[in-house]
């Protein structure tokens, strides 16, 4: 309050060209933004305000839905979905990790070994967006077909035994198992994780590297206490870029799954437009959204970053 | 920014603080409380319009009357699904839409954009609900959807005497479906045929020949592929089971559904499937599922391992209906655009290139002229034999259609 109490000091007079700013000249940042309040108001506020209301109806398409502050639709909808949702957050949350696992050697080697090759690395990275989302998840189906020569390789040394035990796969195959699933995820996000990752390692000073040389650091101390420090915003942006759409997602689920690894998204979707069931479909989502707006809180307090990207 | 003593801002910064709206020092004004009892209104009026924002029955546009234009505008849009017209060698034109214009004057705006039923009944509810036009005068949909387009009063009553050809053509199977008894709202546009397909490479001599094959055989396990459609996936089993799809109770559906619930539990059900079964079968991904006709006439054209075999018990038959729908601006010229499918000529041309079930008598001849293989293919002109063991899904109420549809979602994992 100090600072609010210790008034700024009086505006120091005018130079005689300048005037200070008139009511029209204040309201130019608020005209600036209008078109973006604007947008926010149609395309944000105004569905979520809809679908609190619908979360909250009952009724059904042919007599109609009202407002009837039926609150106990959010309660059954955890009631009966709650695997589902947990199902979410866990092929999500592996497939983050992978996506980590798997870029964050790519967007290191592409900032500061690729040289020359950068820019055809980076454009690599984008190319697969060039094809439709659904052409590219169905093309795992043939690279995990069951008579494939990557579900072969896996059988043969003994890698499905070990996730069958885990209960990730079903027999000798991938196809239709939470592996498959989380395989597709982890590729389909897999940009969004580098792309951040990319951006913050190639804005660190280069110099750095060799000052933590030259104080005889081992490269591996270099990146554990000079690099990766550094590339927190790109891992905490990458992490929620990757894990708030994953956790959403039903293509995979529905295209590479089964029964057994429906997620959340694939209910909303089922609820919403087979079964009719608007209600429950609205208190789903917003319940999703909760969920995820809680996790990403505290996740990001955890990882203390500010400037994200 | 630490060089600057934090309450005392050089004057530039200071400055643009005070100007910016996200920014600015405000200490507690009135404004700012105006402003806050500003906030406050507003969370209120939020909650009032929560209260407000209901959807009214769909019944509502029942009776909205439709001009019709027909006679000032020679044109008609039908909105098809994909694939579901003849094309010419140019894959451009369809010969036969050309030949309606060229006879009728009536110039057709054909567009494929129904991919899915519910989609597509997500897409057009709104203007239906609101009483407007959606754009369409002639729309193709499955039975169910039909029927609930019929149900809530959301299409308009065909005249009857502009479809002479319809009327005196349409195969008896497909004339009285409970929802829509004596075809007063829609004609179908083609049958679809529910069978058992197989991969004959994948199966290894196991041999199929109906559904509790397909549910009990252990040799299948994890290799068996069901329909995501309810009607088709439960009207099989009910069939299987000895009963009869057009005529069922719940306790059979849901002696059904745990029928079909034992087979997912013990992994024999690899997974429900929409169209996309097609790829699996002919992989060999799934040695044997449930499959629609007119996709297996295909598959067997491009791979020799596909075949298909249609159960003793039966097997389930829907129909993709033309309707038109509330507000068409063009309905006269839709009808004669329907009836112009049920002349022989257009029909036999339309089923040599999509490979369903022919909804048209008479065909055979001009069938045979064209495509004499087709003409013999009971997939496509099923002879009495195969239309005898066809059985259709009894029409749902809405309260039925909803409670089904929820146990068939958890069935299918959601």
């Amino acid at each position: 309050m100090t600072a609010v109490a210790g008034a700024p000091p009086e505006a120091p007079a005018p130079a005689p060209r300048k005037r200070p700013p008139g009511r029209r000249g204040r309201l130019v940042p608020y005209w600036l933004l209008l078109p973006g309040i604007l947008w926010l108001l149609v395309f944000f506020v105004m569905p979520m305000v809809y679908q609190a209301s619908t979360s909250v109806q009952t009724g059904s398409l042919e007599e109609g839905f009202e407002v009837t502050w039926h609150f106990r639709t959010y309660w059954d909808a955890v009631a009966d979905y709650w695997p589902q949702f947990l199902r979410s957050v866990l092929y999500a949350g592996s497939a983050t990790v992978l996506c980590l696992l798997l870029g964050y050697p790519l967007a290191y080697l592409i900032a500061f070994r690729a040289g020359r090759w950068r820019n055809v690395l980076l454009v690599l990275v984008i190319a697969p967006f060039f094809t439709s989302f659904l052409i590219r998840t169905l093309a795992w189906k043939t690279i995990l077909a069951d008579s494939g020569p990557v579900v072969g390789a896996l059988g043969a040394l003994h890698v499905l035994d070990v996730t069958s035990w885990l209960g990730m796969t079903a027999g000798d195959r991938v196809l239709a198992t939470p592996l498959a699933v989380v395989c597709g995820l982890t590729y389909n996000f897999l940009p969004f994780m580098i792309l951040p990752l990319y951006t913050s390692l190639e804005r660190i000073d280069g110099r750095l590297h060799e000052a933590a040389g030259d104080l005889y650091a081992t490269p591996s101390e270099t990146f554990r206490k000079v690099t990766f420090p550094l590339s927190m915003p790109g891992v905490v942006s990458g992490t929620l870029l990757t894990f708030i759409p994953a956790s959403g997602d039903y293509v995979n689920a529905d295209l590479l799954g089964s029964t057994d690894t429906r997620m959340i998204g694939n209910v909303v979707q089922t609820q919403f437009l087979r079964i009719l069931d608007y209600p429950t479909a609205a208190a789903l989502s917003f319940l999703l959204m909760a969920a995820i707006l809680v996790m990403v809180t505290f996740y990001i307090r955890r990882s203390g970053t500010e400037d994200l990207v | 920014m630490e060089q600057y003593e934090p309450d005392r801002p050089p004057p530039a910064p200071a400055a643009a603080a005070r100007r910016s709206p996200a920014t600015g020092r405000a200490s507690l004004t009135r404004r700012s409380l105006l402003r806050a009892a500003g906030g406050g209104t507003l969370a209120l009026g939020a909650l009032g319009t929560l209260s407000a924002c209901g959807i009214p029955p769909a019944k509502n546009t029942a009776g909205v009357p439709s001009d019709d234009h027909s006679d000032e505008e020679k044109r008609i849009a039908f909105s098809n699904w994909t694939e579901y017209m003849d094309v010419d060698d140019g894959e451009k034109r369809h010969p036969t839409l050309d030949a309606f214009t060229r006879r009728t004057g009536i110039r057709v705006e054909y567009t494929e954009d129904i991919n899915d039923n519910v989609e597509f009944f997500g897409r057009i509810k709104p203007q239906l609900a609101a009483g407007q036009d959606t754009g369409r005068d002639l729309i193709v949909v499955t039975d169910w959807l039909a029927a609930r387009l019929i149900r809530f009063g959301w299409v308009q009553k065909l005249d009857a005497s502009n479809l002479p050809h319809a009327y005196a053509n349409l195969s008896a199977q497909f004339r009285t479906p409970d929802w829509d008894p004596g075809r007063a709202y829609s004609y179908p546009w083609t049958g679809i045929s529910t069978v058992i397909a197989y991969n004959k490479k994948a199966l290894d001599g196991v041999e199929v020949r109906s559904v509790s094959d397909l549910l009990d055989n252990p040799k299948l396990k994890g290799r068996v592929g069901f329909l995501s459609e309810m009607r088709d996936s439960i009207g099989m089993t009910l069939l299987d089971m000895g009963k009869d799809p057009a005529d069922f109770s719940d306790d059979d559906f849901d002696a059904a559904v745990a029928r079909l619930q034992k087979a997912v539990d013990t992994g024999q059900i690899r997974r429900f499937t929409g169209n996309d079964y097609t790829s699996d079968l002919s992989r060999g991904d799934l040695a044997a599922c449930l499959a629609w006709a007119g996709d297996v006439v295909q598959l067997k054209a491009d791979s020799p391992e596909v075949d298909f075999v249609v159960p003793d018990s039966g097997y389930m038959t829907s129909t993709d209906n033309l309707l038109v729908p509330n507000r068409a601006r063009h309905k006269t010229n839709a009808e004669r655009l329907i009836d112009y499918y049920y002349e022989p000529g257009p029909a036999a041309q339309l089923a040599a290139y999509i490979n369903y079930v022919c909804p048209v008598d008479g065909v055979r001849t001009e069938l045979a002229k064209i495509d004499e293989a087709a003409a013999d293919n009971p997939l496509i002109l099923p002879d009495e034999a195969m239309a005898a063991r066809s059985r259709a899904f009894r029409s749902l109420s809405t309260k039925e259609e909803t409670a089904y549809e929820e146990k068939f979602a958890k069935l299918t994992g959601a």
